[in-house]
């Protein structure tokens, strides 16, 4: 491979990395809300595979992508009311509670889509309109002539599904709920200081269960978008870590919004670049192994989270569920 | 003004926490613009009663009227509805927020912020106006110092529109400069028709400021005076009571050489106040120095400083000739003959969810005596155990018990028996009798003076100015970080209660 | 910080408590199954039938069971420094290839008890080193162990699927695994135990391991309540500041727990790289690290407990297999579900049924001293 090999590779990339980084935006922000409302999140992988599962299953029997979304939604915040009952009303471990959920929707998928299918664990193949599907923007020929806009226009701007769109709206919109808002600014200072809000004659429970229930939401889509919009069918494990991945992203951005968008596109471009260089050698430094590009997102949380860029301080109130006493 | 009707009533108000009677039968009135002090010792109730009032605990029994309606406050939300606005001891703020994010929080005044937002910045432009309440909305709370921190929390209860301001012991925290602008605040928020009630356990602060004041004893209310027809010393009296006085058994000390010395000692606690400041003193062999002081005032940062739990910020601490302040290695410490009876039992002195002979050996644990290699002999600690449970009467005389199903006296009394059958030759103790019956606290008394007159040197931390008086060779008292004076133990209580109030030396 | 309304006499908490948890865990399975229109009953006859009713579905039984035992013990050694060390399952896998490389090398000359002692060392060091990193920044820098850990995982499967495809695989061979090891480099199977009881062996690779294992609780026990390390870690576990006044360093503890957590969990990879397939594949580990955190959990941190919840979760899991085989409309990913039903029971929804636990079995057990309430 040539350098200019190599650097048209990192270019067409950038597409594929978008794509990649959709499910992570919204997972991300899943996690946003739980963690800054002071409840660690694990659970993210297992509810973005539940309502992958459950949006492929409803888009399959109704043939709507929206219903299945719908289905993928709900989902994702029955198991948020969950991790809430435990980690909330029972004062559980946030962290076990997180474990369990994920084991549970990796279990659950699997046995009952091997039950209603018979597939192994895959659900039936999707029709075209029961997915989302990529919208052509008009123009293209035109918007060709204009160097670099043109590129853009063409494979970034045009031909994404609907999710794709509302996952860059979910970023100004998540940041406007936390920033702008009532619920929003009481959000953000039960995550830090439970008692100060208490004493303001908030109640915790009801708010932090909010904010878990908005994370359940948010999560909903990116299972959606795996099952029916990326792909035209629930496959066994197929979030394959991306929850995971997300957590890393909400970490790295250092638990804020607009960065956690910057997060997810370097995450999903990292990847993108990893999957087209598989098997590739590059100019002057031979085979580059694609794994340093999978642990790349995780490695540099772990710097992030050794303090050797900036700090990343977490919610103070992170992970304890708070008792009323002084 | 007096004839009006009171901002506060608080009758028959009665709470406990299961066997512990915070507040008993507690009648209180308030009158409106005036400033009214509460003042007890700690444990005497006084913040208990204001969380009843502020909705955060709900009383057993009794009546709160607020401008002569009886209300109901179920939570804080009821008590801001009705007018009380808190200043806690431990500010409800969120650090990482701006003081205009603190104040709108609760406050919001709709779903969006940007309005609640304007408002709260031009109402506390007009406050700053009106009541000499000056700061930055736009500061970021972690950078403001403590007192404009508080400043944020009365601020608070004034744009939720408070009549009736609480503050619970608002000048712990604050510098001597800081507690006066304080004061000069509230007089201004009194004389505004501003109702303030003062929690608070210092006599001169009571004096400097409250209009009336009202003394709590051991969940009682004991009395309620003028300010200006009361005097130091009654309230002193009345706060303290007339206790039974534990006559402790000993015949003079023989001091001998410095066995503990301490020299321009500072230390700081974890939020980087000096709770410790450039304090020196000796402690001889055969001798109880003790150290007297309310509490709050360094003595706790000081006991940690020595046993090597808290790095000191400057100055020396010796040991037996051994200079030792830059160590913080409590091992060492015990190594060179240095023995600590910690205050606080549950969270320092013992794991209660260990055995009870697993709690004999905390800090020994090194010792050969107890190890076979790497392994813990068993069969020594628990032999071991058994002969300190039974020299000191430790009940149920079970080593095998959980050390958390033990009462509080006998769970002091496995501390001290740890502590003191080490034979150390530096002995510091800390409320070597809190939450302890009087059996017990008779016999630890006892122990403490044996060890004296055995020739060890003893460094005695109580805010029980009783146990003090009856234990020690010499008193040094502490106020606000400094040792303020030495003084014999027969000198009066009134004399070191003024000490410890910082009024007089 | 543990919340108590009310002590519960020992038998409830170790006994009554795990068993009602498992006992909510298995019924809401039940309702999967019979949601999916099959029966509990003939599932539940069939998943014991499998594991537990022949010699060989024993032998599988305690094949996975000694996979739990080591992440188990993993997990409940952290878990007494008062750690949360999600991350077994990469330091079994990173242990993997500590284990491989010595039965690559010394197993070829060696017979396999002359290889095994190293192959122990070889993981337990090589998983041991995965967790030091993790615990050197919660210890020193406070980045949460639980994150790190996390991370660790994800960069142990990177590596280890690297040095599989790149390094250690066999140049002629399409799958990303070594060579078989030659006989030295394997651990014998335990025909001759089950021998013992009657029992055939069959295909199943039930192999010296499980002694391993036996011994590591015994090391654990051994090392938790019996030694001065195993006091401080416990008193900086329950108490930090307790530990600080007793003059225990903190990141010393933590280093060394972590180590010794990591440890086990390395040596988990000598049961199947060593003792089943003979070489070191991706992915062997399966689970199995996440596996411990229940099995910890169900086993109270105690390494008789640890051992009984491991021969459980391995009834489940060879169990789980025949289930599927026999009834192809329950996955064998049923097993997964039970797992999950039982993390969340045991140990997220733990203080549910304590109230009324404590209520049905409360005899005050304090004698004197009520709470000390700070008013």
């Amino acid at each position: 491979m040539t350098l200019t090999d190599f650097l048209l590779l990192l270019r067409d990339s950038i597409p594929g990395g978008v794509r990649l980084a959709i499910p992570l935006i919204f997972t991300a922000l899943a996690g946003l809300f739980s963690e800054r409302s002071g409840i660690f999140d694990i659970g993210l992988e297992g509810k973005m595979l539940a309502s992958a599962f459950a949006a492929a299953c409803v888009a399959f029997v109704s043939g709507s992508p929206w219903l299945g979304l719908g289905a993928g939604i709900l989902t994702s915040m029955l198991i948020s009311l969950l991790h809430g009952f435990a980690s909330i009303t029972n004062r559980g471990n946030q962290i076990v509670s997180g474990v369990a959920i994920n084991f549970m929707a990796s279990g659950l998928t699997a046995v009952l889509g091997q039950a209603w299918f018979g597939q192994g664990g895959r659900t039936p193949q999707l029709a075209n309109e029961a997915r989302f599907e990529p919208w052509e923007w008009p123009g293209l020929e035109a918007m060709d002539q204009i160097p670099v806009l043109g590129w853009i226009y063409r494979f970034i701007i045009s031909g994404q599904n609907s999710l794709t769109y509302l996952a860059f709206l979910a970023v100004p919109i998540s940041w406007w709920v936390l920033y702008r808002t009532r619920f929003g600014l009481r959000l953000r200072a039960v995550g830090e200081n439970p008692a100060a809000v208490d004493t303001a004659g908030i109640s915790v429970t009801f708010l932090r269960y909010r904010a878990v229930l908005c994370a359940g939401f948010l999560c909903g889509f990116a299972g959606a978008y795996l099952s029916i919009a990326q792909s035209a069918a629930f496959i066994k494990e197929m979030s394959a870590g991306k929850g995971y991945i997300a957590l890393a992203a909400l970490i790295f951005a250092k638990w804020k919004p607009v960065p956690v968008l910057g997060a997810c596109l370097l995450f999903g471009y990292l990847d993108s670049v990893a999957i087209r260089l598989q098997g590739k050698s590059l100019p002057g430094v031979g085979e580059v192994p694609v794994q340093i590009f999978q642990a790349l997102p995780y490695i540099l949380t772990v710097v992030l989270l050794a303090g050797f860029i900036g700090v990343a301080n977490p919610p103070k109130a992170g992970g304890v569920a708070y008792t009323k006493e002084r | 003004m007096s004839q009006s009707t009171p901002a506060i009533e608080l009758i028959g108000i009665d709470k406990r926490f299961g066997a512990v009677h915070a507040n008993r039968n507690i009648n209180l009135t308030v009158a409106k613009g005036s400033i009214h002090g509460i003042i007890g010792e700690n444990g005497a109730g006084k913040s208990t009663l204001m969380s009843i009032l502020y909705g955060f605990y709900h009383a057993d029994a009794g009546e709160i009227r607020v401008d002569g309606k009886t209300v109901t406050i179920k939570d804080s939300q009821a008590a801001i509805g009705v007018g009380i606005g808190m200043v806690h001891q431990h500010f409800m703020l969120v650090e990482n927020f701006t003081v205009l994010e603190n104040v709108v929080l609760g406050a919001e005044g709709g779903l969006l912020l940007a309005k609640g937002v304007s408002r709260v910045r031009s109402a506390l432009k007009q406050l700053s106006e009106d009541y000499q309440l000056e700061v930055d909305p736009d500061a970021v709370i972690e950078e403001l110092p403590v007192g404009l921190q508080q400043r944020v929390e009365i601020l608070k209860a004034m744009v939720r529109g408070a009549e009736i301001l609480i503050l619970d012991e608002p000048t712990g925290v604050l510098t001597p400069a800081e507690a006066d602008h304080l004061f000069k605040v509230l007089r201004v928020l009194r004389d505004q028709g501003k109702t303030i009630i003062l929690i608070t356990h210092k006599l001169r602060e009571i004096m400097a400021i409250t209009d009336t004041v009202s003394v709590m004893r051991r969940g009682e209310m004991v009395a309620t005076r003028k300010t200006a027809e009361t005097t130091v010393e009654e309230l002193a009296e009345l706060m303290v009571g007339r206790r039974v006085l534990l006559h402790v058994q000993k015949g003079a000390a023989h001091p001998g050489a410095v066995a503990l010395s301490v020299k321009n000692l500072t230390v700081k606690d974890s939020r980087g106040v000096t709770m410790v400041d450039n304090v020196s003193f000796d402690v001889r062999a055969g001798e109880i120095v003790g150290i007297a002081g309310v509490a709050g005032n360094g003595q706790s940062e000081l006991l940690e400083a020595i046993a090597g739990i808290r790095k000191p910020v400057s100055g020396t601490i010796t040991i037996n000739g051994q200079e030792v302040s830059t160590r913080t290695d409590p091992g060492l410490l015990r190594d060179l003959g240095l023995a600590h009876i910690p205050e606080d039992r549950h969270h320092m002195g013992l794991v209660l969810k260990f055995e009870e002979y697993e709690n004999s050996i905390l800090g020994y644990h090194k010792d050969d005596k107890y190890l076979s290699g790497p392994f813990l002999d068993l069969d020594a600690i628990q032999e071991d155990a058994k002969a300190k449970i039974e020299k000191y009467d430790i009940r149920p005389p079970n080593c095998r018990l959980k050390t958390a199903n033990f009462s509080g006296g006998n769970q002091q009394k496995i501390v001290v028996a740890r502590e003191i059958e080490r034979d150390p030759k530096v002995l510091i103790i800390g409320q070597p009798t809190r939450g302890v019956d009087i059996g017990a606290i008779e016999f630890i008394h006892r122990r403490i003076v044996e060890m004296r007159d055995a020739g060890k040197a003893i460094l005695l931390v109580s805010v029980e100015l009783d146990e003090i008086r009856s234990l020690s060779d010499r008193i040094l008292v502490m106020f606000a970080g400094h040792v303020v004076g030495e003084k014999t133990p027969d000198t009066g209580e009134q004399t070191l209660g003024l000490m410890m109030a910082g009024i007089a030396a | 910080m543990s919340a108590q309304p009310g002590q519960l006499p020992p038998f409830v908490n170790y006994g009554v408590m795990p068993l009602l948890n498992l006992v909510v865990a298995f019924l809401i399975s039940g309702i999967v199954v019979w949601f999916i229109g099959e029966s509990p009953a003939e599932a539940l006859r069939t998943l014991l039938e499998g594991a537990v009713g022949t010699g060989e579905g024993i032998g599988f039984t305690l094949f996975y069971a000694t996979n739990f035992i080591f992440t188990g013990l993993s997990v409940a050694v952290a878990i007494h420094c008062g750690l949360f060390n999600i991350g077994s399952e990469g330091q079994a896998y990173i242990g993997g290839l500590g284990a491989a490389l010595v039965a690559l090398t010394l197993g070829d000359v060696m017979p396999w008890y002359v290889t095994a002692p190293f192959a122990v060392v070889g993981a337990a060091l090589f998983g041991a080193l995965w967790a030091l990193l993790p615990a050197y920044l919660q210890a020193t820098r406070g980045s949460h162990i639980v994150i790190t850990t996390i991370m660790f995982n994800f960069i142990a499967a990177a590596l280890m699927v690297y040095l599989l495809v790149n390094v250690l695989r066999v140049p002629t061979a399409m799958a990303p695994e070594t060579r078989i090891f030659a006989e030295g480099g394997q651990l014998p199977k335990l025909g001759w135990l089950l021998a013992l009881f009657g029992l055939k062996i069959g295909a199943a690779p039930f192999n010296v391991s499980f002694l391993i294992a036996l011994a590591m609780c015994v090391v654990v026990w051994a090392l938790i309540w019996r030694t001065r390390i195993g006091y401080e870690i416990r008193t900086t576990g329950i108490n930090p500041t307790a530990a600080t006044y007793a003059g225990i360093n903190y990141t010393r503890m933590v280093v060394i727990a972590m180590l010794l957590s990591g440890g086990l969990a390395g040596m988990m990879a000598l049961n199947p790289v060593m003792g089943a397939s003979a070489r070191l594949q991706v992915e062997f580990v399966g689970g199995a690290g996440f596996v411990g955190i229940a099995v910890a959990l169900m086993g109270r941190n105690h390494p008789v407990g640890i051992v009984l919840a491991a021969i459980l979760f391995g009834v489940l899991y060879q169990g789980g297999n025949e289930l599927s085989f026999w009834i192809p409309t329950i996955s064998r990913d049923m097993i997964v579900v039970i797992q999950g039903l039982v993390i969340l029971f045991a140990g997220a929804l733990e203080y549910m049924f304590r109230p009324a636990l404590a209520r049905l079995f409360s005899r005050t057990p304090r004698s004197g001293e009520p709470a000390v309430a700070k008013a």
